[in-house]
């Protein structure tokens, strides 16, 4: 199973074609196509929860510290809201800040990258030491100490994990620029006269997609613990707000009221096992090599 | 071969001092007042113990000269003294490392044999079902978080089934050992108490499984690719043509090439492991750097905050460096780019 990188010159119309053929391709692979189903299902989750989830994820709706039961699937917390809705709705708390902070950190990583890796020189020095010393440390250390300094609250760990982030795909983008520079479209593109920044836009960040992607699905999955980890260390959400780290806290707090942790722990476990199921299988099947963190 | 260990140890310096700085900014961001955790909520209100409290911690001066105050402090191999535990910050985590290499290492060593384990058996198997299972169970590993992980195993395996001790490295009322490593197991053997060996290593298997069970994974993950790269290059048809028997093979020939750019795996999996440490020791009571760590954060200690930046930026470095090192040892086609 091959994709093939479009290039130029064929008709749009062909492009598209050979584009979804290379999706449908991609979904025969078994474990490309149960991440894709698990996502979906997620996505369904945080698009559509408040239509049907049976209770309220901040009221009281029944006795405290139920085990699950028929009424409530989970059981039900200190404070006796329902844990099953609880979870849904966490959904809306975890993932769309994982996918912002993958994507913040896309934007100024992968601008930093690139730049550096086309323009070198100066730049390049400057950029890469700073990558060098933020990934010096050890990111949940490096995450922890700046929600701390921020204070608590997902919005500072937002910016925490950004901070932790961005030098991964500042690194990515400068080797995927800086290995394309010298091709023989960009060499052409040069010599017709074309800009810097024309043939930066142009001939060489789309080549870099495929790899960007790849490895944006994989880190995905990380982010997602990592945002729950600093909730759980209390740095990240604040009660009672319905985020599944800050609630598998609760849990250990009532440690044996065990359905408290179960459903957010089961949450995570599907999301990034989804994640990773994806990432995995993108990975073997357009063979990208995949920045470690 | 030798410039490129030479450029790579020339950034060492550079990168240190990165670390110490980024560390130092860090610390200082903190916006809540660190007067309030010195001398507490009560005594906010009286001028003079918060003038000697300030000049005490230097909190007077302006911060280029809090930065220069630092830099000459730490030279000298002091880092302060930890707002809530009023202990220098040093002493603190040389107390608390052996703690946390302790988990680490045993992490290290399940994580690490359970990944070479996984990957040779799924290599043998490729595509089949025992492959797929084999990976699926490596990928779960990595995809819990350990906190989570860490709390089902206590839940299960020592408040329903009663297999394990419960949270913390030594029984209640019991001494630790006397130290002489640090790590409660060998000191315990050291000290011939051999009870004593299997209490402490009984508290140890649990978080050191839930935490090696998360690095699995990409370990795995590389001896299964790598020990099928070896599975088909000529040197391993020969062998086999020799008539030599399969498990001569894979032992002798596949296994042993393959694991070379696993060793330097190793490496960056183990300051991953010493991070992880951070949830773990949470939820297991483990009193290391990881929940100093986070006793530092809640309480804003920033002097212990700092010292633990500086001692993961560290670990880290080291650890990459060696990787890095290991690697450019282990293939001589790496070359500096």
């Amino acid at each position: 199973m091959t994709v093939s990188v479009t290039t130029s010159g064929s008709g749009m119309s062909a492009q598209r074609v050979s584009r979804i053929k290379a999706v449908g391709g991609l979904l025969r692979h078994p474990a490309i196509a149960f991440g894709v189903m698990i996502s979906a299902a997620w996505l369904v989750v945080v698009l559509t929860v408040h239509w049907w989830a049976p209770y309220d994820p901040y009221e009281s709706v029944g006795e405290r510290l139920r085990s699950p039961n028929g009424d409530h699937w989970f059981g039900t917390d200190a404070l006796g809201r329902d844990v099953f809705t609880r979870v849904l709705y966490g959904a809306r708390q975890s993932l769309p800040i994982s996918v912002a902070v993958i994507a913040c950190a896309l934007l100024i990583g992968g601008l930093l990258g690139a730049v550096a890796g086309y323009f070198g020189k100066r730049v390049d020095t400057v950029v890469m030491r700073l990558v060098d010393v933020t990934m010096a440390f050890p990111p949940i250390l490096l995450a922890m100490a700046v929600a701390a300094a921020l204070g608590p609250g997902l919005r500072n760990g937002f910016i925490a994990m950004v901070v932790v982030w961005w030098p991964i795909y500042a690194r990515l983008l400068r080797a995927q620029v800086m290995a394309m520079k010298h091709k023989e479209h960009v060499e052409a593109a040069v010599s017709i006269g074309a800009t810097r920044s024309r043939i930066l836009r142009r001939h060489v960040l789309p080549l870099s997609f495929t790899g960007v992607m790849v490895n944006a699905t994989v880190d995905l999955g990380q982010v997602v613990l990592l945002t729950a980890s600093l909730s759980f260390l209390g740095l990240g959400a604040l009660p009672p707000a319905p985020e599944w780290g800050a609630m598998i806290t609760e849990g250990a707090k009532n440690f044996y009221q065990w359905w408290i942790a179960l459903a957010p722990g089961l949450a995570m476990v599907t999301v990034v096992l989804g994640i990773n199921f994806l990432g995995d299988g993108l990975r073997d099947v357009l063979d990208v090599k995949v920045a470690s963190k | 071969m030798k410039r490129y260990i030479l450029a790579r140890l020339a950034i060492v310096p550079f990168l240190l001092f990165g670390i110490v700085t980024v560390a130092f900014i860090i610390s200082r961001l903190i916006p809540a007042d660190p007067l309030t955790s010195i001398v507490g909520e009560r005594a906010m209100g009286n001028p003079e113990v918060i003038a000697a409290a300030k000049s005490k911690w230097g909190l007077d001066k302006s911060v280029p000269e809090q930065y220069w105050a630092y830099l000459s402090n730490l030279v000298r191999g002091d880092l302060g003294t930890s707002f809530r535990t009023k202990n220098s910050v040093v002493s603190d985590l040389a107390e608390r490392i052996p703690a946390t290499l302790e988990l680490a290492v045993t992490a290290m060593i399940i994580g690490g044999v359970g990944g070479v384990l996984l990957g040779k058996f799924s290599a043998r198997r490729k595509d089949r079902p025992a492959d797929h299972a084999a990976r699926v169970f490596a990928l779960v590993g990595s995809s819990l978080p350990v906190f989570w992980t860490g709390l089902a195993a206590l839940f299960l395996l020592y408040a329903r089934l009663g297999v394990f001790p419960g949270p913390g490295r030594l029984p209640s009322r019991v001494d630790p050992p006397p130290q002489v490593t640090g790590f409660y197991t060998i000191d315990a053997l050291l000290d011939g108490d051999v009870s004593l060996f299997w209490q402490c290593l009984a508290r140890l298997i649990l978080p050191a499984a839930v935490l090696g069970w998360a690095i699995m994974g990409s370990i795995s993950r590389l001896v299964r690719a790598s020990m099928l790269d070896e599975m088909h290059s000529d040197y391993v048809r020969t062998a086999r043509a020799k008539g030599l028997r399969e498990r001569a093979v894979m032992r002798g020939h596949v296994l042993r090439n393959a694991l070379l750019p696993v060793l330097t795996i190793v490496g960056f999996s183990f300051a991953t492991l010493l991070t992880g440490a951070v949830l773990t020791e949470t939820i297991f009571e483990w009193n290391g750097v990881g929940s100093y760590a986070v006793a530092a954060t809640r309480n804003l200690d920033y002097p212990a905050i700092n010292a633990v930046c500086l001692f993961g930026g560290v670990v880290f470095l080291l650890s990459n460096l060696a990787t890095d090192l290991l690697y450019a040892l282990a293939d001589p086609k790496v070359r500096l780019t």
